[in-house]
């Protein structure tokens, strides 16, 4: 503040200038000429065959176009038997994901689990996190052979990283006292947690595992891509064959399937808080 | 207060009769829908190989293990393309993101009832659809290479962040925009002095936040052929080259871990 003060009588009669957004004004500009160097160079490493776009915005209209007549006939037994497996794969790996990770959320929440549990707990987290979901679909692909098997077991397993971390976090930050009077009710431990935590964490966890669901139907259309099972084949074999308005019928599903996820989360979440 | 009777005793439990019923039913229904699942999945699972897996999993550990170290000469460019992707992706998609933030704000929005819905659908649209999914669209229009992956990640980024930021406009101090109007300014004047100072450390946020992800996306975007690191990882997965795979998911590893803490440090340095 004392530096405004002083430049008071300086600043009297001089038009306002907005503040920057950094204040520091060496390190504002190194920012920025740093930033204008990076876009240059990417720019130049960047080829674009710039014929090649123009053809292809024929074929962008064509697509865009397919979306105002789509063809959900022509290709029904193919888009209703990869929609099936998509949202199986998506019920049983949220079911089977929920329920690990519920006992790891406790082991990974620092007020409920000791040391050695918590540590293992955190770093079967930071690994289920750190691998993303087409990689491990591509090893389990491998290991496991192709089909929804290996999906199922890709999506549950990044399920584990989402909620455990999320769920664990706001057991850490949940209200000691009642937990406290739980326990000198002399409880035992399943007890402690069935009424003492689970009430304080369950509009979190439903509402973290609607997200979770709505996460792991949009991730389930892409498995297909890597043979992992799902309606990612369907949607990949018609791109290839420039069937668009194959493809703008499955997408159009997948928005609407979304769309209607959101909603009812929004709703259940509404009703639970 | 539910309460139940034994030997002349009341005790407390948890629910009445007709909650826990209830209960029971859902967890039925629950039971019964994933037992179909399961069913079906294992219904499509060639179950040989499955009970195989365990060798198999040793078998491509043994082959994978030690990595081709020296094969990371040939990533350094791969690298960069992703990089780029990512970067010139997040770029793209907040220039995009903005106008359509302020459009589905309802407190900006110019018309509830018409725009509004319009830029709600781009956000919904544009959110659910897998950049993978994108890219594979982008390739059969412009062709492979990394200008699809940078369009693919630039449309997938705008549902996202335009969605946190207009959040963030909903939720802004409406009596700095008062204040801006009653000094006679103009539209966009209460935009730029009213509104944008208040979104910017969320802006900042997001778009540190968004390019995170996007740096984990852009490393797999290769294996459609939209560019990246991918494309050496699907190249190497198609010739069983294992050493060379087991060193492409550390290099993808340890630029998801850096990339993190970068937002990280970023985030904690504006908040």
């Amino acid at each position: 503040m004392s530096a405004s003060e002083i430049s008071l009588e300086a600043r009297l009669g001089q038009p306002w200038k907005k503040p920057p957004f950094i204040q520091r004004p060496w390190l504002r500009w190194t920012l920025i000429a740093g930033f204008v160097a990076y876009l240059i160079a990417a720019y130049l490493t960047i080829e674009v065959n710039w014929a090649r776009v123009y053809d292809g915005l024929e074929r962008g209209k064509q697509f865009v176009l397919a979306f105002t007549s789509p063809d959900f006939t022509t290709r029904s037994s193919d888009i209703y038997e990869g929609m099936l497996e998509s949202i199986l794969m998506t019920v049983a790996a949220s079911v089977v994901g929920i329920a690990i990770s519920i006992p790891i959320a406790l082991g990974a929440a620092r007020n409920v689990a000791p040391l050695p549990v918590y540590l293992i707990c955190r770093a079967i987290i930071a690994i289920s996190r750190a691998l993303q979901e087409i990689i491990v679909a591509i090893l389990l692909v491998a290991i496991f052979g192709f089909g929804p098997l290996a999906g199922f077991l890709t999506l549950s397993f990044a399920t584990i990283g989402f909620l455990s971390k999320l769920l664990a976090e706001d057991i850490e930050s949940m209200d000691k006292v009642q937990a406290e009077a739980i326990k000198a009710s002399g409880a035992r431990w399943m007890q402690w947690i069935n009424y003492g935590v689970q009430p304080q964490v369950m509009p979190r966890l439903i509402g973290l595992s609607m997200y979770r669901i709505d996460i792991n139907f949009r991730e389930s259309a892409i498995l297909g891509l890597v043979g992992a099972g799902g309606i990612g084949a369907t949607l990949n074999t018609a791109f290839d064959r420039y069937e668009y308005d194959t493809a703008a019928a499955i997408l159009i599903i997948i928005i609407v399937i979304v769309m209607a996820l959101e909603y009812l989360s929004g709703i259940i979440r509404a009703r639970v808080q | 207060m539910p309460v139940r009777e034994t030997e002349g005793t009341k005790l407390w439990q948890r629910r009445t009769g007709r909650e826990s019923l209830a209960h029971w039913i859902m967890w039925l229904i629950g039971v019964a829908v994933f037992a179909y699942c399961w069913q079906r999945i294992s219904e499509a699972t060639t179950w040989f190989f499955v009970w195989d897996a365990p060798r198999i999993a040793g078998d491509i550990w043994t082959r994978a293990t030690p990595p081709r170290w020296e094969y990371i000469a040939q990533l350094g460019e791969p690298i960069w393309d992703t990089l780029n992707i990512a970067t010139l992706g997040t770029i793209i998609a907040l220039m995009l993101a903005v106008p359509v933030a302020f459009l589905a704000a309802r407190n900006t929005t110019p018309s509830a009832l018409f725009i509004r819905p319009i830029a709600l659908l781009i956000i919904v649209s544009t959110r659910s659809i897998n950049s993978l999914i994108w890219a594979l669209l982008l390739i059969a229009i412009i062709g492979p290479g990394v200008f699809a992956g940078v369009v693919a990640i630039a449309i997938r980024s705008i549902g996202f962040c335009a969605k946190l930021l207009y959040e963030a406009i909903e939720e802004i101090d409406e009596t700095q925009v008062e204040a801006i109007i009653a000094t006679g300014a103009s539209r966009w004047q209460v935009m730029a002095y009213g509104i944008v100072p208040q979104i910017l450390p969320a802006f900042a946020g997001i778009a540190v936040f968004r390019w995170d992800i996007n740096i984990r996306e852009s490393t797999v975007l290769g294996l459609v052929g939209a560019g990246g690191i991918g494309l050496q990882l699907s190249a190497s997965l198609n010739v069983l080259a294992w050493p060379q795979v087991s060193l492409i998911l550390i290099v993808i590893l340890a630029a998801v871990v850096i990339s993190e803490w970068v937002s990280a440090k970023v985030r904690g340095a504006i908040i």
